[in-house]
């Protein structure tokens, strides 16, 4: 019997949500880390039993939690006693330690001059294909490192601030990178996404990256139509059976490309707005996608206090709203970047949270939703993991 | 014996109860208690200083004997009344959001 776990990030601590594959009892462990904000917590693909947490706040900065058992206990990499037999009794790891290579540099601010880099936090960890050890964290300000000793240690891929990061400039939010796609085809490729700064790709394993933002279209904040850098992009989304074919959740417009993002068009269709946060691809249809309409970047709740997610069965453009077990009036949560998930049963699982502390389930792609936890702080973030 | 009274959330990342008591060799120094401190507990390297410059975290404080050392440099050496373990170092996270 498969079971599905869901890892819930909060402002206020992690909870993992636990059913069998029928997805209607639902046990939630927690809160995990009470008190600090988890921008994201994932579990390996290649061992489900090995979570990584990104545990912050404002007082005590970043750390990073790791659990080889599910989500039962956890700890700092590098920090247990075992860990800790070097020759002058310091720790060998140090897993909250993200330190940028060489000069760190600095991009644009917000009043245009040049402002020095500075970490802030991890928003988004993305572990291996392959290697329950190696995971890649994307932080603000905006960088992506990798470790390959399961968290203990963290190392930068300068290129991505190489590709014109100098004009990079935070949005509201922060400048971070919140996405990172591996493509399951292609260990060399991957996608990051930075709000306020746009979208890139690597070919050869992270060293350099280029932009992949040609289509899309940024007039109120971008005058210059050929800007390669600055497009506020807020979530992309791909189909492991088709890594090529790239959806993406910008500010404004919601868009698609079938060429690995070097040409986008908009799918934006009849939704009845075009801003949002998340975008999901059906594990078992690859045109099936899912978003969420917000208002506007004025109005960050939904359009006329209705809680709908919209669906796409033909890749974009023909959307239908999806309300049977969503509130109806006086809604006025957002539901953030990361937190929609998909789970891989036949019978497709989607998921999202909300900043009113609500998780949605719906057993079925979509035709209808329970909550499956109701008062929770504000959810960052929400993964699934299947567990067959 | 020294002893360090630590923030509620880290000592729950260092999981320990109460007071922490650190063996220091004098001097007693402000940045002395802190190198002890993230040498038994690694988990804390980086909450309290950055791990590079080992500046003070913004919202962390130093107190001891009532009074404030936040602003105090490493090699400021701690009152008597710390080193010899009669009054604590406190480690305090400061007031701040809403």
């Amino acid at each position: 019997m498969s079971q599905i776990r869901v890892l819930v990030g909060t402002k206020k601590g992690a909870f993992i949500l636990s059913a069998d594959g029928q997805r209607k009892n639902w046990k939630i462990s927690g809160p995990h880390f009470a008190g600090w904000e988890i921008y994201h917590l994932k579990g390996s693909p290649a061992d489900p039993n090995r979570l990584y947490a990104s545990q912050s706040n404002g007082w005590f900065g970043q750390i990073i939690q790791r659990s080889d058992d599910g989500g039962k206990t956890w700890n700092t990499p590098g920090s247990s006693p075992e860990e800790l037999k070097s020759a002058d009794g310091f720790p060998k790891g140090e897993s909250n330690k993200f330190v940028y290579e060489g000069k760190a540099g600095t991009h644009k601010w917000y009043d245009g001059t040049q402002h020095p880099w500075e970490f802030k936090r991890v928003w988004h960890i993305e572990p291996s294909l392959t290697d329950p050890d190696t995971a890649y964290a994307g932080v603000e300000d905006a960088a992506i490192f990798k470790t390959t000793d399961g968290g203990k240690t963290w190392k930068e891929f300068p290129g991505l601030r190489k590709a014109k990061g100098n004009l990079w400039q935070p949005g509201a939010g922060g400048m971070a990178v919140h996405t990172i796609l591996l493509d399951p085809k292609n260990e060399k490729r991957i996608y990051v996404a930075i709000s306020a700064g746009g979208c890139f790709r690597t070919d050869d394993g992270g060293k350099t990256w280029k932009p992949i933002t040609r289509g899309l279209k940024s007039q109120f904040e971008l005058p210059d139509p050929d800007a390669e850098v600055g497009h506020c992009v807020h979530r992309i989304a791909l189909h492991p059976s088709r890594p090529d074919v790239l959806f993406m959740q910008k500010h404004w417009d919601v868009m698609r490309s079938d060429n690995a993002g070097e040409q986008w068009r908009e799918v934006s269709g009849n939704l009845p707005t075009d801003f949002g946060f998340p975008i999901e691809v059906n594990f078992n249809e690859p045109e099936t996608i899912y978003v969420v309409p917000i208002t506007s970047d004025s109005l960050h709740y939904p359009p006329d206090g209705k809680l709908r997610v919209y669906r796409s069965k033909t890749g974009g453009n023909d959307w239908e709203a999806l309300t049977k077990g969503l509130p109806q009036k006086d809604c006025y949560v957002n539901v953030l970047r990361d937190a929609m998930a998909v789970d891989q049963l036949d019978k497709s699982g989607i998921y999202f949270g909300t900043t009113g502390g609500q998780v949605y389930c719906s057993p079925n792609g979509g035709n209808s939703w329970n909550a499956i936890a109701e008062h929770l702080p504000a959810v960052y973030s929400v993964e699934v993991q299947t567990l067959k | 014996m020294i002893r360090v009274i630590l923030p509620f959330h880290l000592r729950n990342l260092a999981r320990v109860d109460g007071e922490v008591q650190l063996e220091i060799a004098p001097p007693v120094t402000l940045g002395a208690v802190l190198d002890a401190l993230e040498a038994r507990y690694p988990a804390l390297r980086g909450t309290i200083r950055d791990h590079d410059s080992l500046q003070r975290r913004p919202f962390i404080r130093f107190f001891a004997c009532k009074e404030d050392w936040s602003h105090e440099p490493a090699n400021t050496k701690l009152p008597d009344e710390v080193a010899s373990g009669d009054e604590p170092f406190l480690i305090v996270g400061a007031m701040a959001g809403g």
